[in-house]
């Protein structure tokens, strides 16, 4: 059979994908080949994304032991690298509730929309060159869109559970969610403007500098934006365990938790993968053009690294907090980035409107200053004040007798 | 700088990333323990034990159980009290050593251990079979004469250690093998037994004495008469 995968098909991009399709070509007719390589594609992305959440929980753990000066899950296996395996099969056995009064349907849902839109997202990730599933025009966007359906998960899992430590654990995370959706919206608008492309493969290959040099600003308001979205420290309030049991998914028992759990790791690994992709250059590399996955596997790992460090240095936020540090820091500081990425576009790209990599330097150059200024003096403007006033009586509150101060 | 605290506390972190961790890895490894450490399983010695009951009448809880009868042998003649049962039920025990400072003979010692759980209540009552069994690991609690003792049984363990922080320490329980009746009395069994024999009415040590033939413990006659009270003695009797 000869079967040709048009050019503009979406999937054309997909070098791994052509390679299957012309395999299975050769034996089957046209529209199941195109059926089978998908499936294949999909059946690794799927398990990429899950075997990701493992190697997480397991890195996770034993960095934060590390940090903390204990020494981690090394029980099971060698360095407890079967660790994931074992909690697998111990939430495996547990039983499966669902709480008298809740809502089965959307309860049972939750976790399936949890995990859902991760592996939704892994389809635009250029793993290596030509490698990510769809190439589409509009990546960036597709990335944010499909990234904000977990909120709605999240409530469903706060509202169907019918309990009330989940319900405010649904609530915060709404409320966190929706606020820190702007700047990271108005950060990757830097992004996008520099690469001139929404596609990821195209954001990669502009990336002559790595935009974590050319927009600091948008990287650390990404970064920030990012954290909350997935509900790690210090904007966990969402599952708050001190305060609110486990917030959302405190309901939640045996293989749903397992999903639910492996959701919020394999979180990590995907959004780790956008911020490789979207700021430290991607698959680009020295060396070989083979050697992408390995850069970007490298990258990715820094950046997972970067997570487990924030996680295991900074103490939870108040929920005030945390929206004034979103409306307060993260909004003007991607405004500020946003005017000038946006002039600086405007006065170096050329004819073409191309920027070069001299360009890309001179970039480096301004906003590196304007970051450290922007966050120095934002910094400064939403530092809370404390007043020290003396306690002790201006006189004597019985006449004739001192008073004596007890603190 | 506003900012700056930050980027500190994540060097903070990043500090401790490169320290050993100092986790005791429990069941291949174990924490220091202190010789004074009171822990489960008492450690009795039946040879010393006269079955006079003081350590049930001073436990807070009661939950010593002791059962003897006389020994067929004549009781004026020095021997003890047959004892049939002794329990203790661990279960509720506090661990407060009482019965170990009441017993007047140094026959019940606390012991050392820390791993005697058991799926059943009744399991965890020690039987004076297992109170016989059971490895002798005493701990120094209430019993001082075992402190700066390090080394082989029989040997003294008034032995001056050089610092006084360090002779409490070089005693560990665990260390060496299970220590024998007759190496951890604060007294000769000599003046044990001869007290036992009504020697308490005799004026001195240098009054003549009359031993039983044969004594409880096994113990063959020989002593000298006004040596009895020193500590090296009490190796002089072993077999
Ligand atoms: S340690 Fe205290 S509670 Fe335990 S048996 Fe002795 S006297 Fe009773
Ligand atoms: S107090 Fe000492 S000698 Fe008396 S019965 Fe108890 S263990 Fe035996």
């Amino acid at each position: 059979m000869n079967c040709q995968l048009a050019p503009d098909n979406i999937l054309y991009g997909n070098g791994l994908y052509r390679l299957l399709y012309d395999a299975a070509g050769t034996l089957l007719p046209c529209w199941l080949a195109y059926l089978a390589a998908g499936l294949v594609i999909i059946f690794i992305l799927v398990n990429g994304v899950l075997l990701g959440a493992a190697v997480i929980t397991w890195t996770e753990r034993r960095l934060l032991g590390r940090f903390q000066n204990r020494v981690g899950p090394n029980r099971w296996g060698p360095f407890g690298l079967l660790q994931p395996i074992a909690d697998l099969f111990k939430l495996l056995t547990k039983e499966d509730l669902t709480p008298a009064g809740a809502d089965r349907i959307v309860f049972a849902l939750v976790p399936i929309a949890m995990v859902a839109p991760l592996i939704l997202m892994t389809a635009v990730i250029p793993f290596a060159q030509n490698t990510a599933l769809a190439s589409l025009n509009v990546g960036v966007l597709y990335l944010l869109a499909i990234s904000s359906v977990t909120t709605i998960a999240i409530f469903m899992a706060g509202w169907s559970s019918n309990n009330r430590y989940a319900m405010f654990g649904a609530a915060r995370a709404v409320a966190v969610l929706i606020s820190y959706e702007v700047p990271v919206v108005l950060s990757l608008l830097g992004v996008v403007m520099v690469a001139g492309s929404m596609s990821l493969g195209q954001v990669v290959e502009a990336q002559a500098l790595p935009f974590l040099l050319v927009q600091p600003l948008a990287f650390f308001v990404f970064l920030a934006g990012m954290s909350a979205e997935l509900n790690r420290t210090p904007f966990d309030v969402a599952e708050a365990e001190s305060e609110i049991i486990a917030g959302y998914h405190t309901e939640y028992s045996g293989i749903k938790f397992a999903l639910i759990q492996a959701a919020e790791f394999g979180g990590v690994v995907v959004v780790s993968a956008i911020v490789a992709t979207l700021f430290l250059g991607g698959w680009s590399g020295p060396l070989s053009e083979y050697l992408g996955w390995l850069w970007f596997l490298l990258k990715t790992g820094v950046v997972v690294f970067l997570f487990i460090w924030i996680r295991a240095t900074y103490p939870r936020l108040r929920i005030d907090q945390i929206m004034a540090f979103s409306w307060k820091f993260l909004l003007p500081l991607s405004l500020i980035n946003l005017l000038a990425v946006s002039l600086e576009v405007f006065f170096l790209r050329g004819e073409t409107g191309q920027l070069t990599a001299t360009d890309l330097g001179i970039m480096t150059g301004i906003n590196l200053v304007l970051a450290v200024a922007a966050i120095a003096f934002f910094g400064n403007l939403i530092r809370r004040r404390v007043k020290f006033e003396t306690r002790r009586p201006a006189q004597n509150v019985v006449p004739g007798v001192s008073t004596i101060e007890v603190s | 700088m506003y900012g700056l605290a930050m980027v500190k506390g994540l060097l903070v972190t990043l500090k401790n990333l490169t320290r050993k961790p100092f986790t005791i890895q429990y069941p291949e490894e174990r924490a220091e323990q202190h010789p004074r450490f009171r822990g489960e399983e008492f450690v009795w010695y039946e040879e010393r034990c006269t079955g006079c009951a003081s350590c049930a009448k001073y436990c807070p809880l009661g939950i010593i159980k002791i059962v003897t009868s006389p020994s067929e042998t004549a009781l004026p003649q020095g021997d003890k009290y047959r004892l049939e049962v002794f329990d203790i039920e661990l279960q509720r025990c506090m661990f407060c050593g009482l019965c170990v400072e009441a017993c007047p003979y140094d026959a019940l010692f606390m012991g050392s251990g820390f791993e005697q759980g058991q799926y059943s209540r009744q399991d965890m009552v020690i039987t004076i079979d297992q109170l016989r069994q059971a490895e002798k690991h005493p701990s120094t609690w209430f019993r001082p004469q075992l402190e700066g003792y390090a080394g082989e049984p029989g040997e003294s363990r008034r032995q001056p250690a050089a610092t006084e922080g360090e002779s409490r320490l070089t005693y560990n329980p665990r260390g060496g093998p299970p220590l024998g009746w007759r190496e951890v009395g604060r007294e000769s069994w000599r003046w044990h037994r001869r007290e036992k024999a009504g020697m308490r009415l005799e004026t001195g040590p240098t009054a003549p004495q009359q031993t039983p033939a044969t004594g409880a413990g096994g113990e063959t006659a020989g002593e000298v008469p006004g040596k009895d009270d020193t500590i090296d003695d009490m190796t002089a009797g072993k077999p």
